[in-house]
């Protein structure tokens, strides 16, 4: 086991992470105390556990912390402004989008990664976007219809 | 809609909860800070539950929503509810803290009468305003705040009062919990940090009826960050400093262990052949016979028809791999202290008391949230693995997450069922005879309710306790198999027979709307059966034998809204209907599903019509039989446990599919609105019709009958091709 320290830009600040070349992202994250990663299977079929990588929605559990180094990682925690939710948060919140909400995080990293290539996604589009993340209490309506609220809402938002 | 009918009870029924806990003061606490703090025995298990309750107290005793402060329950503190389970939780505890908060109020009045020294006619004015007590259009005179006593509180619930609902409206509420869930803030169990948290890894038997042989503990003993290894019988775990050593080193301790593993399982194709071949306890649940003029009339019985029906083994499947933390403090008055997300603090208090020799009030459970779990999934059994743990590290809390694998073949899983039903139809086309009989192993193995704990571990350790097999509750506490099989109808006579299975090779407990599930699929399927053989079309059959008028409403409203049609929508695609009363005394439910099965096996819209009396929280009861009604089209579409005759085998996301995004039909639900009445929880009522619904619209569509599940493109294929 080689022992690493790797630097990137996390949630926008500058960050150090310290451990097992091979060890999961997600275990580095969660050791940082931003526990809105979490896992789900550890085999990137469920997406629990993801994050942006570069712009990229990621499988934190399948993620080697090696490949991290210099990159920009966004977790669930980076998609408000001092606590404060962001548009996609909000809509979710407003659609009331959630049962248990253990999924919700990695939920809501694929729809952010999503918003940001595609300003008017169909709803069909947002459907085929969350098809890696699985939502066992069945929110899934109101999920996809918290995305295309949102999408609205960017809408009239200067950017 | 609204639809007043019959003129409400003045009275509520006596509250078991309440009778069990009677110290007003037990259930809550009103602060001079403003607060109220509220101590239920249900727990959050993701269904919203803790912001109906406190939106009940806020309105019962008239304060601002923000005011209430919801403590998770906890063996230390809370009022001891049982389990939170079976869509009872808005009943039992939402009506004991009603009572509780109306009695509250109106100590609190009196106590303000004193102090202002008020004769009765002005404290019969008095009134609340977020808590801020005075007469009618004038300043407050004084407030719960300033009045505010615990002392006033200890003293037990007097007669019960009327429940006074006015001004006190369904309000639609954001769920208190989500802003933290949303936000990726710590929420869950699994979030838990505590100073000295180590972290535990366990190696599960691989099979149900595993040993363990032997097991290299110095090897493991020696690899980076381990803290301590055990192994008692064939429970065998580790402790570990960080979470990523846990798992690395529990994965090379699971590659030492040897195990003796036997082929235990039954023949996964032959499931119902297993079942039926029993041994088998007996019991008829319900036998109504038929009398004088009836009874004559069955005499005059043209035709008769029987069928079975069959569901396989389904897992609870929660997206959340179990998890516990446990802290081992020999030298204190607690002596193990665990953190769970449990069902009832209660019952896992009373097994992991029982296995490790602990008297119980030595144990304090504490709820903490975890993902939706649907039943008795691998909660309880995970905390005793962690408890067990933590023995080996005393004074050190211990954090145990089971892996995807564990959760999904070493949890309890719902039961594999089948349904034998049997009717005489008349010469008017009316059943004059019903019989339905339900094989499957026990619902029920709940920790806490058997002297002998039914942890895993528990008969893993040495020397193991004997492992116990599933029971089904009592029908007048819900049931278990048999749960649903009386029927909602009025036929004139009707026989319920249910055979619980005495070996349980494949570990089963409550999972969802347990037996109702699949009586209500096979009850509701052979209705269509039957209205076939009788010529007639199935609404107008089902209303032939149907007084209930709450029945009646919504499956009337539910036909109307989906426009379903008595002569299907044409070649290849078809509307189906389902209903039934959850537990014959919960809510009210009617689905519609339409299929189009002309090119792709596509469900085109699922509508269901619920009735479950005075609404709470309505955005939250939606969110509860939308999620019920997309649960079961998970399940009667995609899942089964898969097994060959020693291991569970589907243990990933690909071995047991569930509904993605882009497979989940629209559904519409509908609330049949009756303020006048009481409360009724929702969480479960949808599981039986839509799973009818689904195959008698597939049968419409197709005139292909779907007994058994999974239903989708390539059983109904199969079947279309053997029929």
């Amino acid at each position: 086991m080689a022992q690493i320290s790797v630097t990137l830009e996390l949630n926008r600040q500058p960050c150090r992470l310290e451990g097992d070349a091979a060890m999961p992202l997600l275990y580095a994250l969660r050791e940082q105390g931003l526990k809105g990663s979490r896992f789900g299977c550890g085999a990137g079929q469920c997406g629990a556990c993801h994050v942006l990588i570069a712009g990229r929605s990621r499988p934190a559990c399948d993620t080697p912390l090696s490949s991290v180094q210099g990159q920009q990682v966004t977790t669930v925690e980076g998609l408000a402004k001092e606590g404060v939710p962001g548009v996609l948060q909000q809509a979710f919140l407003d659609e009331q989008a959630a049962q248990c909400g253990y999924c919700l995080s990695g939920i809501l990293i694929t729809a952010s990664e999503l918003l940001a290539r595609d300003s008017r996604p169909s709803e069909q589009q947002v459907r085929q976007a969350l098809d890696g993340h699985l939502c066992r209490c069945g929110s899934h309506q109101r999920i996809v219809r918290a995305v295309l609220l949102a999408a609205q809402r960017m809408q009239s938002i200067p950017a | 809609m609204s639809t007043p009918l019959s003129p409400p009870k003045p009275l509520p029924k006596p509250l078991a909860s309440l009778q069990a806990n009677p110290r007003l003061g037990h259930w809550l606490t009103l602060g001079s800070d403003g607060s109220v703090t509220v101590r239920s025995g249900k727990v959050e298990i993701g269904q919203g539950i803790r912001t109906a309750l406190a939106q009940i107290v806020a309105q019962t005793l008239d304060v601002d929503l923000s005011r209430v402060r919801m403590v998770s329950a906890d063996t230390a503190m809370s009022p001891n509810e049982g389990v939170t389970a079976g869509s009872l939780s808005i009943t039992d505890s939402g009506g004991a803290l009603r009572q509780v908060c109306a009695q509250v109020r109106q100590i609190y009045l009196d106590a303000a009468a004193r102090q202002l020294s008020l004769g009765p006619e002005q404290r019969a004015q008095l009134q609340v305003r977020d808590g801020q007590i005075g007469l009618p259009d004038a300043p407050a005179l004084t407030s719960y705040w300033l009045l505010a006593d615990p002392a006033l509180l200890e003293r037990p619930a007097g007669e019960l009062l009327p429940a006074d609902f006015s001004g006190s409206a369904a309000q639609a509420q954001q769920r208190l919990d989500l802003p933290a869930k949303v936000l990726g803030q710590p929420s869950f169990v699994h979030d838990m940090e505590l100073p000295g948290l180590l972290h535990g890894a366990v190696v599960q038997a691989p099979s149900p009826s595993a040993r363990l042989l032997d097991v290299d503990l110095q090897a493991a003993q020696a690899l980076p960050g381990v803290v301590a290894v055990l192994r008692s019988g064939s429970f065998v775990g580790l402790v570990a400093q960080t979470e990523y050593q846990a798992l690395q080193a529990g994965k090379r301790l699971a590659a030492l262990a040897r195990w003796q593993e036997e082929p235990s399982l039954p023949e996964m194709q032959a499931l119902a052949e297993h079942l039926r071949q029993g041994p088998v306890d007996t019991h008829t649940v319900s036998l109504k016979a038929s009398e004088g003029a009836a009874a004559a009339q069955s005499q005059s019985q043209s035709l008769s028809l029987s069928a079975s029906y069959q569901r396989p083994f389904l897992a609870h499947a929660s997206i959340a791999p179990s998890c516990a933390i446990a802290t081992y403090t020999p030298d204190q008055t607690t002596q193990l202290e665990v953190w769970s997300h449990t069902q009832g603090v209660f019952n896992l208090r009373a097994d992991l008391a029982t296995m490790l020799g602990l008297a119980p009030e030595a144990v304090r459970v504490r709820h903490a949230d975890g993902a939706g779990c649907y039943g008795h999934n691998g909660a309880d059994d995970v905390a005793g693995d962690a408890a067990l743990l933590a023995r080996a590290v005393p004074g050190r809390p211990v954090r145990l997450q089971w892996s995807r694998e564990d959760e999904l073949s070493c949890a309890p899983v719902g039961a594999a069922m089948v349904a034998d039903l049997q009717a005489d139809l008349d010469d008017q086309g009316r059943i004059s005879r019903w019989q339905h009989q339900v094989w499957s192993t026990g619902h029920s193995m709940r920790p806490g309710r058997s002297p002998i704990p039914v942890l895993r571990a528990a008969s893993m350790i040495e020397p193991p306790f004997e492992r116990q097999v599933a029971i089904n509750m009592p029908l007048a506490v819900g049931g278990g198999a048999e749960r649903n099989a009386v029927p909602l109808y009025d036929f004139v006579s009707h026989e319920v027979i249910s055979h619980r299975a005495l070996r349980m090779p494949i570990r089963t407990s409550s999972l969802r709307s347990l037996g109702a599930h699949l009586n209500v699929f096979a009850a509701e399927s052979f209705m269509d059966e039957l209205a076939e053989l009788a010529g007639t079309d199935p609404l107008t059959f089902r209303l032939r034998h149907l007084s209930d008028e709450r029945a009646r409403a919504v499956l009337e409203r539910a036909a109307e809204a989906a426009g379903w049609s008595p002569d299907g929508a044409g070649e290849g695609r078809g509307w189906g209907l389902g209903l039934s009363r959850y537990k014959n005394t919960g809510a009210w439910c009617a689905a519609v599903a339409r299929v189009d099965l002309r090119e792709r096996f596509s469900i085109e819209k699922m509508h269901l019509v619920v009735d479950a009396g005075r609404l709470v929280n309505p955005d939250g009861a939606r969110n509860q039989v939308e999620g019920g009604a997309i649960q079961t089209l998970s399940w009667v579409t995609r899942e089964q446990v898969v097994f060959d005759r020693t291991r569970i085998t589907s243990n990933c996301w690909d071995s047991y599919p569930i509904l993605k995004f882009s497979e989940v039909p629209p559904v519409a639900v509908e609330f049949i609105d009756r303020p006048e009445q009481p409360s009724l929880g929702v969480g479960e009522a949808s599981h039986g019709p839509v799973a009818a619904a689904l195959a008698n619209a597939v049968y419409a569509a197709l005139g292909v009958r779907m007994r058994s599940m999974p239903i989708n493109a390539e059983t109904v294929a199969r079947a279309a091709l053997a029929s």
